[in-house]
């Protein structure tokens, strides 16, 4: 029995492998871009809409809100990066109804990959926004003492962000497969909809916890808006 | 080992390509598509807006334009139905006075008819009267009654003074035909005489006279000479109270 499908390796040479990891990882990303070019290549701007349109919009449009709802005033900047996060999360861990598929997301590796993007895309995002200087000097705020702890705080979470998803990923995979050989009738069915419903929670989790750190990184500096003194004055 | 360092770079690359992916497949078409919808779906409803304004105007215009075209024909109709009465009042008048004039005229017409009525039973009674009393006069003379004429006359040819005596004594006097003295009957050759004689004495001269019968002065004497005339005859008598009644009974008719 193996832990991570970066064991199944179809392909090496020296340091370059194809494993399981990326190949499901590749068939995902065709799936989802030919899914979203087809549906999106014939768009309707008037009232009439097909039904797949209308799914698009309203999962882009609720990731939108999504977004916005955290704190991030132009969602459209981030929509991409966290919405593909979200949308890869989700769709690796609805894919694992399929049988004979393992969720890349049960890889440590796949959730590393995507906790070091957050952890260099926080710094991009939270730079674009206010300069390098006012960024860094958020990491010693309110006082420089807090300069370590805030470094240790922003590793901490990027390495609970990656093993938070594998944990929960490769469990649901694990949990399904102990769980067969147990009682293979009926209870694998209860637990992988459990896992379904897991791998939407985390999916979610993960998104919206990189929205935040985003959110936290852009606007740390942000003069508070002011009491109106207009009024007593 | 649970992390593979070169399958974390594959899937961070695989996830930045994934990310580009679905930006270029998915946000970006979709979001445009929103877009659009809501920029034509607010153009239509501006639009709509402006038609449903325009709408307004012309609906408040068309009211506005009604409520006039209503007020109009309401002054038209009042000021029809005044000139209307007006015309009634004014041909009720006309037609009243007409009948008023006509009802006049008729009780003119009447009252000159009754007049007229009035005045001929008038006359012809005065007529009849008249007649009745000469015919019974003209019965009643005889010659004795002829003789008492003859008395009067010769009375008064001598109570005769002033200016018709000399008017008369003048015509006598300078006329180169006899006067004449006329009778209803043929007077006797005594009163002949004394009428002669009267004459004589009343203008101090010899007068000559011719004696004449006249049966339509009734009764009585009459000397005429030279277009002067001395007369006493029932006739004559008739004749001025007919005059009289006449006189008398113009007024009555005229009023």
């Amino acid at each position: 029995m193996h832990i991570s499908p970066d064991q199944t390796i179809f392909w090496q040479y020296g340091f370059f492998k194809l494993n399981a990891t990326i190949l499901f990882t590749w068939a995902l990303m065709i799936v989802l871009a030919a899914g979203s070019r087809l549906v999106t290549r014939k768009l309707s701007t008037g009232l009439e809409r097909s039904r797949w349109q209308n799914l698009l919009e309203i999962l882009v449009t609720g990731i939108e809100k999504q977004i916005e709802e955290v704190g991030l005033s132009e969602p459209r900047k981030y929509i991409g990066f966290l919405g593909t996060l979200f949308v890869f999360v989700a769709a690796a861990s609805v894919c694992t109804v399929i049988p004979g598929y393992d969720p890349p997301t049960a890889s440590l590796s796949t959730t590393a990959a995507l906790a070091l993007s957050v952890f260099v895309a926080v710094p991009f995002f939270g730079i674009e926004e206010q300069g390098v200087l006012n960024y860094l000097k958020s990491y010693a705020a309110p006082t420089p003492m807090m300069l370590p702890f805030n470094i240790i705080s922003e590793l901490s979470r990027t390495l609970a962000l990656a093993i938070r998803l594998f944990g929960n990923m490769m469990s649901g995979a694990m949990i399904v497969g102990i769980l067969l050989t147990i009682t293979p009738f009926i209870f694998p069915i209860v637990m992988t909809m459990l896992g379904q419903l897991t791998g939407m929670v985390q999916a979610y989790i993960f998104s919206i916890l990189a929205a935040v750190y985003i959110a936290a990184a852009t606007r740390v500096r942000k003069p508070k808006p002011q009491p109106m003194q207009g009024v007593s004055a | 080992m649970l992390i593979d360092w070169f399958t974390v770079a594959a899937q961070a690359l695989n996830f930045l390509i994934l990310v580009w992916l679905m930006k270029r497949f998915l946000y970006k078409p979709v979001l445009n598509a929103i877009d659009a919808r809501e920029k034509r779906i607010s153009t239509e409803l501006a639009n709509a807006d402006a038609k449903k304004a325009e709408a307004q105007k012309e609906h408040d215009e068309f009211q506005q334009k009604n409520a006039e075209f209503d007020q109009q024909r309401a002054d038209l109709m009042s000021k029809a139905t005044g000139e209307a009465q007006a015309e009634r009042q004014r041909l009720l008048d006309e037609a009243r006075k007409a009948a008023d004039t006509a009802s006049s005229k008729r009780r003119e017409a009447l009252k000159a008819e009754e007049q007229n009525l009035h005045q001929a039973i008038s006359r012809r009674t005065q007529q009849e009267v008249f007649a009745i009393a000469r015919k019974a006069l003209t019965d009643l003379a005889t010659v004795s009654l002829e003789e008492r004429l003859g008395e009067v006359f010769t009375r008064r040819l001598r109570e005769m003074d002033g200016k018709p005596k000399a008017a008369l004594g003048d015509a006598l006097k300078t006329s180169s035909d006899p006067g004449v003295v006329r009778s209803t009957f043929d007077l006797p050759a005594d009163q002949r005489a004394a009428i002669q004689n009267a004459l004589n004495e009343t203008f101090s001269a010899e007068v000559r006279v011719r004696f004449e019968t006249a049966p339509d002065l009734i009764g009585g004497i009459e000397l005429t000479a030279n277009g002067q005339k001395v007369a006493w005859s029932i006739g004559d008598y008739l004749a001025s109270m007919e005059n009289d009644v006449g006189e008398l009974l113009k007024p009555a008719m005229s009023q």
